[in-house]
């Protein structure tokens, strides 16, 4: 029987308030263990939780930059679970009133467009850290915690099973990243884990309409694991519906260094969360010109951008849809613009040597040796005739080296264009003189011999010549 | 009995408490009477009325995203039956 996957995933989004969301202590990663705690994160007795503001206006902007409505009256619930990392035994997060819900984003998946919908956005606390001690989790008798990270805001973006491969679930795990790093509400790093996801995979029988058993891979931190994890679940469950057998609904953890997914077995009523409504915390009640002010507040969003570099800059669809991917790029390729330099070659020169080189190297844009300023001036060299496009990727290799200016690298190492037609001339003859065989070709008939001899003069000019002015006179004497 | 043995199991295992025999059989009847008289609430014509969220008269209360001052480590380990190198300790837990 053949098979189609379907996958949903809850992606959970660290929020960048300075503070967390109950409570005035610092959110900042990488603090000293236990250090960012007060009686309301570690759940002490008698406390009372306020909420941040800051919290809010980001959930309601997330909510808006995914096309979700947002819901007027809103309330916080307790989630009841007990686990180590939480210490007041429940989770305040949001239950049946979310700030946000019903909204989708568009994404690109080999050339097609598809639509996947938002469930829901809601609002929640992060659970702290478990160290464990020991050479390894097993021999240890005993876990470690950190409340540092309890109660940093998250925002848990869910969407409904709108996905069919592990290319499509991370094409839209990217967007959302693009979305929340352009509204500037998360600093997205998944290596710090200000963003993972919850994936949901099942089979079905293609064509069928009805849901089969899924199973749950949490707390996924990467693209890469994210394509992995999916991967690996679909050709597991195809086997076992296969032999005959059951997916069982369960929760399985990815090991990225076996490339396995395995099965928790986690008792199935330790998920029974009894939610109820948080009484320590009054409903939250926004105004429809609240609500308005926010969605006049966020700034240009990836698709808006998109369509706006292909419209003024002429930028063909694919390229202006990985330039403004994330909003690094879509920056670096402003400030690139910004120099004066052509929009068009700007990002030519993006998609050519720059994210070949970054990619190579596996390095981020935003650290990019070769910064947006020089990158603008070299182009702005080559547009002013100073030297050659090909010259241009001597130039830029140079500078990825080197923190010289461009004009400075093509001024020491002698590249600038030659454009004084007698020192091509002088070329030019040699050349002729030289080669007689493709001199006879082309007079004969053979218009396309002039390449190799065109090819010559480059080579003796070490690059230099502009190379039309080379076509333009050996066409003039080779006529004569 | 809308309570059974099971659920009282259940519902302590889900509280992490341990509850005896014969405590089982006294929670089953408390909790029937409760129950019973939440099935007396429903009998209520409830209609029209907004479903109760929240119990008082107020809403929207924020705090500025200001950072305030944490609590010292000591301090916040001082009641921790268990500490190890500005850790609390606890027992492993490892699903699975």
């Amino acid at each position: 029987m053949k098979y189609e996957t379907v996958i949903g995933l809850e992606i959970h989004c660290e929020l960048k308030t300075k503070t967390k969301i109950f409570c005035g202590c610092e959110t900042g990663f990488g603090a000293e263990h236990n250090t960012h705690v007060c009686p309301v994160c570690l759940g002490l007795p008698g406390v009372l939780p306020t909420v941040n503001k800051r919290v809010v206006e980001f959930a309601i902007k997330a909510g808006l930059a995914t096309n979700c409505e947002i819901n007027q009256y809103c309330k916080f619930d307790r989630k009841n679970y007990y686990y180590p990392d939480l210490p007041k035994n429940w989770q305040t997060s949001q239950y049946d009133l979310p700030i946000a819900e019903h909204g989708w984003v568009d994404i690109d998946v080999e050339g097609e467009k598809k639509r996947i919908r938002l469930t829901r956005i809601h609002m929640e606390e992060d659970a702290g850290k478990l160290v464990h001690s020991g050479t390894n989790i097993k021999d240890s008798a005993s876990s470690n915690v950190d409340y540092n990270r309890t109660g940093v805001p998250l925002l848990e973006i869910v969407s409904e099973p709108d996905m069919s491969s592990a290319l499509e679930a991370r094409t839209y795990m990217e967007k959302i990243k693009a979305i929340m790093e352009y509204i500037d509400v998360s600093n997205c790093r998944m290596e710090e884990g200000n963003l993972r996801a919850d994936v949901n995979v099942s089979l079905r029988p293609a064509g069928s309409t009805e849901l089969g058993t899924r199973t749950e891979m949490k707390n996924i931190n990467s693209f890469k694991s994210l394509e992995d994890a999916i991967n690996y679940e679909i050709e597991r469950q195809t086997e076992v519906l296969e032999d005959g057998g059951e997916i069982i609904q369960e929760t399985r953890t990815w090991d990225p260094e076996r490339g396995i997914t395995l099965s928790m077995r986690s008792k199935e009523n330790a998920h029974d969360y009894r939610y109820m409504p948080e009484p320590d915390l009054p409903p939250i009640v926004t105004s429809p010109e609240t609500i308005e002010k926010f969605r006049s507040e966020l700034p240009e969003l990836p698709d808006a951008r998109r369509a706006r570099l292909e419209k003024d800059f002429g930028l063909s669809d694919y390229d202006a849809g990985i330039i403004t991917s994330s909003r690094a790029m879509a920056e670096y390729y402003d400030a690139v613009v910004a120099t004066g330099a052509d929009a068009k070659l700007a990002a030519n020169w993006m998609m050519g040597d720059l994210l070949k080189n970054l990619n190579a190297e596996a390095i981020d844009i935003s650290k990019s040796p070769v910064e947006a300023e020089r990158l603008g001036e070299m182009i702005r060299l080559i547009e002013k005739g100073t030297i050659s496009s090909k010259i241009g990727k001597k130039v830029f290799a140079e500078m990825w080296t080197c923190p010289d200016a461009p004009a400075k690298i093509v001024e020491d190492k002698g590249l600038v264009q030659i454009t004084d037609t007698g020192a091509i001339e002088a070329i030019v003859d040699q050349v002729i003189a030289d080669n007689p065989k493709p001199v006879e070709q082309y007079k004969a008939g053979k218009k396309k011999a002039i390449g190799a001899l065109v090819g010559q003069v480059m080579k003796q000019s070490k690059g230099k010549a502009n190379p039309q002015m080379v076509n333009e006179l050996l066409a003039k004497k080779l006529d004569s | 009995m809308k309570v059974t043995k099971e659920d009282i199991a259940n519902v302590a295992v889900l509280s992490r408490l341990s509850v005896s025999e014969a405590e089982a059989d006294k929670y089953m009847g408390q909790m029937d009477k409760i129950l019973t008289y939440m099935d007396n609430l429903s009998q209520l014509d409830t209609e029209s009325v907004k479903p109760t969220t929240y119990a008082l008269p107020m809403q929207n209360v924020f705090r500025e995203d200001v950072v305030r001052e944490s609590l010292d480590r000591e301090a916040a380990l001082a009641n921790a039956p268990l500490r190890e190198d500005g850790y609390f300790k606890v027992p492993k837990v490892l699903e699975g």
